[in-house]
């Protein structure tokens, strides 16, 4: 493996990885405070990308749109608490699943119904659009340059050259200061020791005078409000379109079962561990058959279960979460840093 | 007092025998009744959904265990169906064409003994999780392999295989309803003798009070473990007799879309009580077939319908007869039937008001070639027209309105219609 591979797998890696944990941080708290595990969280992820992308087409302007959308999307999630969860709360759990379970298909269908069916054209601003360094890769040495490929790349033949954007490196900064902005907020302010004391004792905190039921609005409000901002950043670096919630939603789940329900700092390992794996994996052609070749073993198409066998890693790569969601569940029930064994 | 409403001449429950004989009776001549092809074809998916929504009530009601990803035992349970129907029809294998279901059932044993081990260690939400990307798994591996599950294409057979037994081939959808009606009776039987049995009660018992469960020495783990068996069984029957059906398992019957569509369906149904799952079925065939046709915006309108049954009525439209039932019983149906009218005209008003709305968006959006004008419940709508906007927004403002001042009058006199029950429910005890 040569270097400016590993370096861009690796970078790579960590940005699909933090633009998961930007998902999995809303649901981990929405989940960790009120024990409602939102089925739609994808669903918000993906309408704030569509809202952004709206936001985009009136104004013009990128930042007003990463400002409004998860503005907007938070505001109907708070709605979307108050008006269904808050009254099916007290028929437990299962239903609160439910509903959100209903929503997702709601969401998917108004999606639809105002955007069409095909994919937005959402790019990000050309301020932000590029590649932000290159890494130059000669045969005997190894060197980066910042903005777009040096003259080297062109005339020598011997350079490989891989560029980074300037966009995904914009939404692993996003995603950085909205992990120390939200442990400022639950460590340092009021609000945020409120809402940690309603997590374990929702009864003494408003014995106190605090407005639980509103405590959970913000909450749920600023869960869905994150993956909207995690939907700007998503939708702009990948495709907007009615299908993204889809693959995004089953993702974020395994991401938060390894991690530990719950756990926020489990779900950042888990995702950041996801993503660089995913990232690894999609550019390797190996399989398991590679591997007990490797080990002696003689494998020919003739060999019992040759179709396990031969299935390349990249092609395993969409399924790794789930493999390791089942991997943990055997031999680490409670996931990485998860608390409660229930 | 419940034994004495009970008409129990023992040993027989009469009762017992007189819903089941009619259940019989009614797979028996509903293709009598409904002769089209087109009947006959949503009879024998209904029979077939019966099965898979009552299994995954097993779970859902009975266990309170939420799965998002039961469609992988019915689906697996096909595609072992339609590899032995073909090896049948190669002559390989050795079994009667009515026995394949019951390969597909094994399969769903097999993989749920398998998958269940992990799902199960869990209850509550995180084993919905866990169900969910077990289903993903599954899901994406079936394309993985295309070997065994067809790739793209998928599998077909043809269930015309094996020796005629008595002249029957099961070519002609006749044959083949009735036995779907055959297997659908017994698993209904076997499924309903299951919630009686220990296990079953303690099934109920976890779902209820796990703690408790536990105290009392039970492993809840374990039970919800054999629960899960049990269901992925019957999901594999269904399976197998939905290859029977189609004779072409493609990828999808593992999706996550099935299993959506088998936990909105048994829900809508009612989970709470044993023949909820029935009429969920029966709906689901119904939306699957009939509303799909009607109208593009269907997943749309399923979603909210899923969304205030949860709010309102979480107990679905089993416990909705049940509770009317339980009305009637006490001759106090007469008394609200006015504000039922009330409350059925005035949604409605609404469904009316937002359906047209809807239905002119999704003409907007999807068939624009065609023109902006569209019918809706037979009046002419132009989508462009700020006159036809204006006019289903006001029918939907006015029935929302009108729907509220019912609904708060409703909700009194159910209120007070069930503190009478409760009242007359007491008297009768201290007469006895």
């Amino acid at each position: 493996v040569d270097a400016s591979y590993f370096l861009i797998s690796l970078l790579n890696g960590l940005s699909a990885g933090l633009l998961l944990f930007m998902l999995a941080s809303g649901l981990t708290l929405i989940f960790s405070m009120m024990g409602v595990l939102n089925f739609a969280h994808a669903s918000f992820y993906m309408l704030g990308a569509y809202a952004a992308y709206t936001t985009m087409r009136i104004t013009g302007n990128f930042w007003v749109a990463l400002f409004l959308a998860p503005l907007l999307v938070g505001l109907a999630g708070a709605a979307f608490e108050r008006f269904a969860l808050r009254r099916v709360h007290k028929f437990g759990h299962v239903p609160e699943l439910l509903i959100t379970f209903g929503l997702s298909y709601i969401l998917f269908e108004l999606v639809q119904l105002v955007w069409g069916r095909a994919s937005m054209d959402f790019q990000p601003p050309a301020s932000l659009q590029g590649p932000l360094f290159t890494i130059v890769e000669l045969p005997a040495s190894l060197s980066l340059a910042w903005g777009s490929p040096p003259a080297v790349c062109q005339a020598a033949a011997g350079a490989v050259c891989t560029t980074f954007p300037v966009f995904r490196a914009f939404g692993m900064g996003i995603a950085i200061v909205m992990l120390v902005a939200i442990w400022l907020l639950l460590t340092r302010t009021r609000v945020g020791m409120v809402i940690q004391a309603a997590l374990t004792h929702p009864d003494t905190v408003e014995a106190l005078g605090h407005n639980v039921p509103r405590v959970f609005m913000l909450v749920f409000g600023g869960g869905t409000a994150l993956a909207a901002l995690a939907g700007v950043i998503g939708g702009a670096l990948r495709v907007t379109e009615p299908s993204m919630a889809l693959t995004m939603g089953a993702v974020v789940f395994a991401v938060i079962v390894i991690g530990g329900m719950g756990s926020l700092a489990g779900a950042f390992i888990a995702s950041v561990l996801l993503g660089v794996i995913e990232s690894f994996a999609v550019g390797s052609d190996r399989s398991l058959g590679d591997l007990l070749a490797w080990l002696g073993a003689h494998i020919t198409p003739q060999t019992f279960g040759y179709a396990v066998w031969s299935v390349k890693i990249s092609q395993v790569a969409a399924i790794l979460p789930y493999l390791f969601l089942v991997l943990i569940l055997i031999f680490r029930p409670k996931g990485l840093l998860g608390k409660r064994e229930d | 007092m419940a034994t004495a409403e009970r008409y129990a001449f023992k040993p027989y429950n009469v009762g017992r025998w007189i819903i089941w004989s009619g259940y019989a009776l009614i797979l028996l001549i509903a293709p009598l009744l409904f002769t089209s092809s087109l009947s006959l074809t949503m009879l024998i998916q209904m029979g077939i959904a019966i099965i898979a929504c009552l299994s995954f009530n097993m779970l859902l009601g009975q266990g309170g265990m939420l799965s998002f990803g039961h469609a992988v035992y019915s689906g697996l349970g096909s595609f072992f169906a339609i590899h032995a129907l073909n090896w049948v029809s190669a002559g390989t294998l050795p079994l009667p064409v009515s026995l394949v279901p019951m390969v597909g059932g094994l399969a769903g044993l097999v993989f749920a003994i398998l998958l269940g081990y992990v799902t199960t260690k869990k209850a509550g939400t995180p084993f919905a999780m866990i169900t969910l990307g077990v289903g993903e798994l599954v899901a994406a591996m079936a394309l993985m392999f295309p070997g065994f599950f067809g790739g793209e294409g998928g599998i077909s057979g043809n269930r015309v295989a094996g020796q005629p037994f008595f002249g029957i081939t099961f070519g002609p959808q006749t044959q083949l309803y009735y036995l779907i009606a055959i297997y659908t009776f017994a698993c209904t039987a076997a499924m309903y003798a299951m919630t009686r049995t220990p296990l079953g009660r303690m099934l109920n018992a976890v779902r209820d009070n796990p703690e408790r469960v536990e105290f009392v020495g039970y492993s809840t783990q374990r039970v919800r473990y054999i629960a899960f068996i049990a269901s992925g069984f019957f999901m594999g029957i269904s399976g197998g007799l939905s290859a029977l059906n189609f004779e072409i398992v493609t990828a999808e019957v593992v999706g996550a879309q099935r299993s959506g569509a088998f936990l909105l369906f048994t829900f809508l149904g009612g989970a709470v009580f044993f023949f909820g799952p029935i009429i969920g079925a029966v709906l689901m065939v119904l939306a699957l077939v009939l509303l799909s046709e009607l109208t593009l915006a269907w997943l749309l309108y399923l979603g909210l319908a899923f969304m205030v049954m949860v709010m309102f009525a979480p107990g679905g439209i089993s416990s909705l007869i049940m509770m009317n039932l339980r009305l009637a019983a006490f001759g106090k149906l007469k008394d609200l039937w006015t504000s039922y009218l009330a409350l059925f005209g005035t949604a409605f008003a609404i469904l009316a008001g937002a359906g047209a709305m809807v239905e002119m968006l999704y003409h907007l959006q999807l068939n624009a070639a065609l023109g902006p004008k569209l019918r809706f419940m037979g009046v002419q709508l132009d989508a462009t027209s700020a006159e036809s906007w204006i006019l289903a927004g006001m029918v939907l403002v006015t029935g929302l309105v009108l729907f509220e001042i019912t609904r708060r009058a409703f909700n009194r006199d159910w209120g007070q219609t069930q503190e009478e029950i409760e009242r007359e429910i007491k008297r009768r005890e201290a007469l006895s």
